[in-house]
């Protein structure tokens, strides 16, 4: 279901923008942009999301098979708020291990009970 | 690899070959650099940039010294057979007519698919992109642009669920550019909304970094939208929505393209429509790129039409401006674009973007008038779209309450508009909340982290992300041992190997042929006349693919696709030859020495002179320059007169032109000079040679004379094949 029908009433709404010059109405433009994308930027800037914390995986040398098991694994246990990434690399210090290794690791299902939760 | 040869098939195997060890040589976007001012054969050029080494000139360069200018935009052409090995051929040939962005189709489905597919499996519409794919065609790339000697840029998709991961690959595997756009999510594939924008973020960070170019999908509305042209104000905002929050997120907005496209085709007054609305959107978003793309909506199964209506496009991007000029194949509207397709679309914006060559010299867009009005128009219809937004509570609400895509003309509603639930769509639910200890210690990572800000990468605590170090990039070569390139590549082969040639249209050697009949029937009578006949023609599973009334009593015309069921055995065929002329200097040579008359017309009643006067005069480097004494005796000469002509000279070669070919009078031309040379007695010592458009050496020596010269033809050719000649009856 979409908004409900209405008519072209352009002329009647147009009224406050009439007297503006168009500088003036294409600076109105990018206020109400603005407005209305800062909601979603701050959104993103304090959430996660599985492919994010797959795409960090990624970058740390897993493969695509191994982050998405790791990432659904962590999901199960309520960890993806605290970075994937995160988790790994926090592990691999405390067990003087390589990144890699843990990984491994995990997905053997090992170490399960050292991560927060 | 091995540097491409122009005669030589590109070696997919070779492409596969190492491909665990191939990294990419540059990253980023490239965009061609205009040169104003400069020459280019006989012309000076404004709006053109640097030369190809190799190309495929337009159909008339000929006429002009076979220049081939190259303009001043990127030109995209889309590709997408559901076989990349297959894509790759194509790749190469639209980059010799003159495409140097060439964008990727994903597989049907894909955006649903929440991770990344490896491997090479086969695709519907488009191919799975995988980072065996990409990393292939990046390498193939590589090889075609040193080939045409220009950077090529390959584009494919960051959206779906797959978003960031997908940033990743291509950032890791040197692709230049993606659509990404979490409108296009929301809209068209019903992925959460949350989780579309979230995604997004991170995506875009990873672009900006990697230097991709950005475009985004505001496009599609044109295509969905019921009534194009009315859903021009939302264009305006959704292409804000995602061109602000790019910039909010870090990417620099040179790097942000819009995409956009005239809406509508003829018969509507298009420009009327579509330039002011062009005119806007650039007045609007100085500083950001333009991705011009041509229109799909009304673009049905007649090529033609969609023909015409891209090269209006295209006009509309000179007139305003354009970054990147897109083009679609004009048989989009009927199947998945065709090979030749491709390279026919590439072909439309090349030809009027230089017809349109220094344009804006000549004309301007009027200041005042219905052309400003209509402006000022639309940006105010999209300031009370954004207001409406705000008013309902900001993008999400807006999203939930159906005001996008809607068919009304804005402030209009028709309802109909497309209605999302934010917390409902694919995806809905996987969106965390950062706990105050989040991190992710990779570089290109947008929002809250505990390893950001401080003096140090993110990773260097252990030794660095693949986006830092490429060496930690796990390379996954194939998952399913049937659906894989090397399986498929072993048909072809072992076609090629048993020597058999069979058409093509998408993949290879799909055997698919298209036929054109014209059936002076009813259009339905006709249609099942015109599928009888392709199937009596013995090609299998014939459709027609399109259909066009001529007169409802009278005929229509019809394109008919079908598959040839045979192939042709390469040993089983005569390849014609040709001879390479002789040296300017060679012919110049033997000919300043002697004396040599040469006596030519236009015969028959036909007044074509171009041709001939082409072969002849010194001025087109006709045969004068070599000191031949040419005695042009006009057009619609009798054969009598020519005969006459050679005698009185004392000439060694007589050249007729014959360009009608109706009732096969050219043939008969042909066939009368020998009989009169033989009756004469003056065949031994005077050489016969035709030309004409539809003349073929074949047909003119079986018609008894020494030599025929068709299209294309110059004064070289004829010079050369008379020296020759004569050096071989005075070594007898």
């Amino acid at each position: 279901m979409g908004c409900p029908e209405r008519t072209d009433d352009f002329e009647a709404r147009r009224a406050h923008l009439r007297d503006l010059s168009d500088e003036a109405l294409r600076a109105r433009f990018w206020t109400l942009v603005d407005r209305i994308v800062a909601p979603l930027v701050e959104e993103a800037r304090t959430h996660t999301t599985p492919a994010i914390e797959r795409s960090v995986l990624l970058r740390m040398g897993l493969s695509s098979a191994e982050a998405g098991a790791l990432v659904t694994k962590l999901a199960e246990r309520g960890l993806l708020g605290h970075g994937a990434g995160r988790l790994l690399l926090e592990l691999a210090r405390r067990r003087e291990r390589s990144v890699r290794e843990v990984a491994v690791a995990l997905l053997e299902g090992r170490h399960w009970e050292e991560l927060p939760g | 690899m091995k540097k491409l040869s122009p005669n030589e098939k590109l070696d997919v195997r070779e492409v596969l070959r190492d491909l665990d060890r191939y990294r990419p040589r540059r990253r980023g976007w490239t965009w061609r650099r205009r040169i104003p001012g400069q020459r280019v054969g006989p012309f000076v050029l404004d709006d053109t940039s640097a030369p190809l080494e190799n190309s495929v000139p337009l159909p008339a360069a000929h006429a002009f010294g076979d220049i081939d200018p190259q303009c001043d935009f990127v030109v995209t052409t889309e590709i997408a057979s559901g076989r990349f090995e297959d894509d790759l051929r194509r790749m190469r040939m639209a980059a010799w007519h003159g495409a140097d962005h060439i964008m990727v189709i994903r597989t049907a489905g894909q955006s649903h698919f929440d991770g990344l597919i490896e491997g090479t499996p086969e695709g519907v519409s488009g191919i799975p992109i995988t980072r065996k794919q990409v990393r292939a065609t990046r390498k193939a790339l590589d090889a075609i642009e040193d080939e045409v000697g220009r950077p090529i840029n390959f584009h494919s998709y960051v959206s779906g669920l797959a978003g960031p991961e997908m940033a990743v690959l291509f950032a890791e595997e040197g692709v230049n550019g993606a659509h990404q756009d979490p409108q296009y999510n929301v809209l068209y594939r019903n992925i959460n909304m949350h989780r579309s924008f979230v995604d997004a973020a991170e995506a875009k960070r990873i672009m900006a970094d990697a230097d991709m170019l950005q475009i985004d999908g505001a496009h599609n509305a044109n295509a969905t939208a019921k009534q194009a042209w009315k859903v021009v104000p939302e264009l305006f905002v959704q292409h804000a929505v995602n061109s602000a929050f790019s910039v909010a997120v870090g990417m620099p907005r040179e790097q942000v393209a819009l995409s956009t496209v005239p809406p509508t085709a003829p018969p509507a007054p298009k420009l009327r429509l579509d330039l002011p609305y062009a005119v806007a959107l650039r007045e609007l978003f100085a500083g950001y790129r333009f991705r011009a793309q041509q229109n799909t909506r009304y673009v049905e199964s007649d090529t033609t039409e969609a023909t015409v209506t891209h090269v209006l496009d295209t006009l509309i991007s000179r007139l305003t401006s354009a970054d990147i000029q897109s083009t679609i194949t004009p048989d989009e509207g009927r199947n998945v674009p065709w090979h030749y397709n491709n390279i026919a679309g590439v072909n439309t914006a090349r030809q009027t973007l230089m017809g349109l060559d220094g344009l804006m010299d000549l004309v301007e867009l009027r200041r005042e008038g219905a052309l400003p009005e209509r402006v000022r128009e639309l940006t105010e219809r999209a300031v009370l779209f954004l207001e409406e937004i705000a008013e309902t509570g900001g993008y999400f609400d807006a999203a939930h309450a159906g005001h996008f895509v809607d068919s009304g003309y804005y402030p209009e509603r028709r309802g109909d508009g497309i209605a999302r639930d934010p917390e409902g769509g694919i995806g809905s639910g996987s969106v965390w909340r950062r706990e105050p200890d989040y991190g992710a210690p990779v570089c290109s990572h947008f929002g809250q982290n505990v390893y950001a800000g401080g003096d140090r990468k993110a990773c260097d605590a252990y030794g660095g992300c693949t986006l830092c170090d490429p060496s930690g990039i796990r390379f996954v070569d194939e998952v399913d041992a049937e659906d894989n390139v090397s399986r498929r590549l072993e048909e072809a082969e072992a076609r090629r190997e048993r020597g058999r040639i069979r058409p093509e249209v998408e993949k290879s050697g799909d055997g698919v042929v298209c036929v054109t009949l014209m059936v002076p029937e009813e259009p339905l009578l006709a249609e099942a006349a015109a599928l009888a006949m392709v199937e009596q023609m013995g090609l299998r599973d014939p459709e027609v693919i399109s259909r066009r009334l001529l007169h409802p009593a009278e005929g229509s015309v019809f394109e008919v696709k079908g598959v040839l069921p045979h192939a042709v055995e390469r040993d089983a065929l005569a390849r014609p030859t040709r001879e390479t002329p002789l040296s300017d200097e060679e012919i110049e040579a033997w000919v300043r020495s002697r004396e040599l008359h040469v006596v030519a017309a236009t015969v028959g009643e036909d007044e074509h002179s171009v041709g001939v006067r082409e072969i002849l005069d010194i001025k087109h480097g006709g045969i004068e320059r070599y000191g031949f004494r040419c005695h042009y005796l006009g057009t619609s000469v009798p054969l009598s007169r020519v005969l006459d002509a050679a005698r009185e000279t004392g000439a060694v070669a007589v050249l007729v032109s014959t360009v009608i070919t109706h009732k096969d009078v050219h043939r008969h031309n042909m066939e009368r000079l020998a009989e009169m040379a033989v009756e004469r007695g003056a065949r031994d010592r005077l050489l016969l040679i035709a030309g004409g458009t539809q003349v073929t050496d074949d047909m003119a020596k079986g018609c008894g004379l020494d030599a025929g010269f068709g299209r294309g033809t110059t004064g070289r050719d004829v010079g050369s094949f008379i020296v020759r000649a004569l050096r071989s009856s005075a070594e007898d």
